[in-house]
């Protein structure tokens, strides 16, 4: 099969008029917010120093903040906005997604349109503006009719950088539930779909290179006073939003929305869960690659309607216990705790997905390492890499005291890469997870965790508090629990992320069902 | 002098600026009292620094006085709002200071249509005064003053600070920056206008060639003060060494012209 037939192809494109639809959505509002916010701003600042400076300052320290971070620090404040706004005034307003991606959008946008306009405002001739006045000008008219058109090819440089900047950056918004062209790039990082992200980013840089070059033809329109130029770049924007919002606002939203974070398993699981919604005739779609900061909240407020978490996960990070319950004991608290936030914990799919030291199994045996016991000598001489996560978790605060690790060296990784490194040696040792059908493919061993340092990581489907009682939706799901087993899910993850044409989480969860359907 | 009451009157006007962070103010105009008659074309001498440029920016309000007071046509200015002030008086600035995105009709019409005149009599404005200042109607209309040459350029100025028929007319070094032919023509035509429109001209100039050959009157400044005025003959019995030394470049000119060019010397 060639490159250019690989049927991932016109899958990405069948995605393509949702997520080029929300992405065009998300960037102009927020672009056309940061100029409403921007150009007063920069006019009032242009003849005072102070204001000007403390704007520019602030202005680039949140150039300086990544993009990504900025994103998600958005969530957690207009959450909190959010629940103050439905206390004290009755209305809550839905602090994921589009919200959120919007203002960190729209502050990203303003250094160079606060920058452009303050220069391209200062460069204006002061005999230009003393003649405006001396001619009879109110300072108003001198602004509008004088300072401002003189400006004007200044300040369009900073709105194509702006606007350029803030198409890229929208493609981090997946992870606040914004969907996005990132879509593309976060779910085809995670399943090795290297088709998908390539097919994102280019996306992204064409989008970004027609918006760019449009308003190019305004800049030229307006500094050579040529109005065919100007009018037509207007109109080739106009043309392409309402080209790119249409088909997505023809599309009727889905009443079920089922999230998944930002790894393989996650993506098989919500498409397994949405096939099944619409299986039982329920309108239903994925919300996939949501942080795992967001999603929880996400589901809390109501914002997705159900979603697969990990009872570890919630019991160590969520609701920060530090001690360790037996498994059955964990579950019951942990739905207890959930219950008091009216969260419905639905039941254990049947596999866990546990943090696990994972090596290569003949280097195991030749060392005679079975277990995180055995590691502990050989440690000090070998190396740990683990996922971004996992060496701030409480967990492995928690293994490390109870085994007494200390590595020469930790490394974090991109998690699909930390397979191939332990298996060719880059790497002795890795943080991986069990559920991983990459163990199985590398010839890799799980070591015991005589100590049960690792808390209990079972699968488990949370309903969000308004569906609660919605016996649709449960019954769908029922048929689910307790029938997916370690091995399936770990057959289903390697399909998934399989990197030839036939691989999609949407076919790994078809042949999911098609196992566990009948048990 | 007519008994008239003077068009423009200084009467003791003082003004300084800030010279920065801790240095002492500059007095830049210092009790100056002077005072034009409706008609007269009066030319301000001086060097640079001489406080020349302030005081012509004095009685539109481009800068407001410390001390003393200036009537424009009787009125007190400060009792009258700047901009409108500004819109009854004609400006030419040095080197035009033309606005350079609107058309030489857009610039010539703009005080009128600040005014709010209807387009069509602004027009017909423009057209006129494009004649008046000697361009092409046709050819210069719709350009742009990049398009034009620097004597063009400041025909353009003239025309729009005529625009809105003041009685007055400022002119801040119009000719400064032009070759001598075209700065001669000019200043003849300028000249033939103030006459025929009946207009009060004050002009700045450093040049005191330009100044007896265009003005009634000369007013000298230096440092900030007035130290002289009159017509030329009553400036030449000035026994003030400042105003000799600036008159002798013209008579040394003239002189030598009459040597070197004996036949127009004769003429």
């Amino acid at each position: 099969m060639s490159f250019f037939t690989d049927p991932r192809w016109s899958e990405a494109l069948a995605h393509l008029p949702d997520y080029l639809g929300n992405h065009v959505r998300v960037s102009i509002t927020a672009l056309a917010l940061g100029l409403l916010v921007s150009l007063p701003l920069a006019i009032a600042a242009r003849n005072r120093p102070v204001l000007r400076g403390a704007l520019l300052g602030l202005a680039s320290i949140v150039q300086t903040v990544p993009g990504l971070a900025l994103l998600a620090l958005f969530y957690p404040l207009l959450l909190a906005l959010a629940a103050i706004s439905l206390t004290w005034f009755g209305v809550g307003f839905s602090a994921f997604g589009f919200l959120p991606a919007v203002l960190a959008l729209a502050l990203y946008s303003m250094l160079p349109v606060l920058r452009n306009t303050i220069t391209g405002l200062q460069g204006v001739d002061a005999a230009i503006l003393e003649a405006a006045q001396g001619v009879g000008m109110t300072p108003r008219q001198s602004l509008f009719t004088v300072e401002l058109p003189l400006a004007l090819p200044v300040m369009m440089a900073g709105i194509r950088t702006a606007a350029v900047w803030v198409i890229g950056t929208a493609t981090l918004s997946t992870p606040i539930g914004q969907t996005s062209l990132g879509n593309y790039i976060f779910a085809g990082l995670q399943t090795q779909n290297w088709v998908f992200v390539l097919f994102g980013c280019l996306a992204a840089a064409v989008l970004a290179l027609a918006v760019d070059q449009l308003l190019a033809l305004i800049e030229t329109g307006i500094r050579n006073r040529s109005r065919v130029r100007v009018i037509s770049g207007g109109i080739g924007i106009a043309a392409l939003v309402a080209a790119t919002l249409v088909p997505s606002m023809a599309r009727s939203p889905s009443t079920y929305i089922v999230g998944a974070k930002t790894f393989a398993e996650q993506y098989v699981l919500s498409a397994l869960i949405a096939q099944r919604l619409q299986a039982a005739g329920l309108s239903a779609s994925s919300r996939e690659g949501l942080g795992s900061n967001v999603i929880f909240d996400a589901l809390a407020s109501n914002d997705i309607d159900v979603y697969v978490d990990y009872s570890g996960t919630l019991w160590a990070n969520q609701f920060h216990h530090a001690d360790i319950k037996p498994r059955r004991q964990l579950l019951g608290e942990l739905k207890a705790t959930l219950a008091q936030q009216r969260i419905t914990l639905l039941g254990e799919l049947g596999f866990e997905n546990a943090y696990a030291l994972v090596m290569p199994r003949k280097r195991a045996d030749a060392l005679g390492i079975h277990s995180i016991a055995d590691l502990a000598s050989h440690a000090p001489t070998m190396s740990l890499a683990a996922d971004y996560e996992f060496l701030s978790r409480p967990e492995w605060a928690g293994l490390r005291a109870a085994y007494g690790l200390a590595f020469r060296a930790q490394r974090q990784m991109q998690p699909d890469f930390m397979y191939a490194a332990v298996a060719s040696g880059e790497v002795d040792v890795i943080a991986g997870y069990t559920s991983d059908g990459l163990i199985a493919k590398y010839d890799l061993v799980v070591l015991d965790d005589i100590r049960q340092a690792i808390p209990p990581y079972d699968a488990i489907v949370l309903i969000a508090p308004k569906r609660a009682s919605d016996q649709a939706l449960l019954k769908a799901l029922q048929p689910l629990l307790g029938k997916i087993d370690i091995d399936a899910m770990r057959e289903a993850n390697l399909r998934a992320a399989g990197g030839d044409g036939a691989s999609s989480p949407d076919a790994a969860a078809r042949w999911l069902w098609e196992k566990i359907g009948n048990r | 002098m007519t008994a008239a009451p003077p068009l423009i009157a200084f009467a003791h006007v003082g003004k300084s600026f800030d010279g920065g962070r801790g240095a002492t103010p500059v007095l830049a105009v210092n009790d100056v009292s002077l005072e034009v008659a409706g008609g007269e074309f009066l030319a301000i001498v001086g060097g640079s620094g001489s406080g020349k440029t302030t005081l012509l920016r004095l009685a539109n309000r481009l800068i407001d006085a410390d001390s003393g007071s200036i009537t424009i046509e009787g009125e007190d200015v400060r009792a009258v709002d700047p901009v409108r002030l500004r819109r009854r008086i004609g400006y030419v600035f040095q080197s035009g200071g033309l606005f350079p995105h609107m058309t030489i009709a857009g610039n010539i019409g703009i005080t009128p249509k600040l005014l709010g005149t209807p387009a069509a009599e602004i027009s017909a404005r423009v057209d006129e005064l494009l004649d008046l200042v000697r361009l092409d109607r046709t050819q210069h209309r719709d350009r742009f003053p990049h398009e034009l040459s620097g004597g063009q350029r400041q025909r353009v100025g003239v025309a729009r600070a005529l625009a809105a028929k003041p009685r007055i007319v400022l002119m801040d070094e119009p000719f400064g920056a032009l070759d001598p032919l075209t700065r001669d023509a000019l200043g003849d035509d300028y000249r033939a206008l103030h006459r025929k429109l009946g207009l009060t001209t004050v002009m700045i100039t450093h040049d005191m060639t330009e100044a007896i050959l265009l003005a009634d009157r000369v007013a000298v400044m230096r440092a900030g003060r007035l130290l002289a005025e009159g017509t030329p003959s009553e400036l030449s019995d000035s026994d003030d060494p400042y105003v000799g030394e600036l008159l002798r470049t013209p008579r040394r000119q003239a002189e030598r012209l009459k040597v070197l060019l004996p036949r127009d010397g004769a003429a």
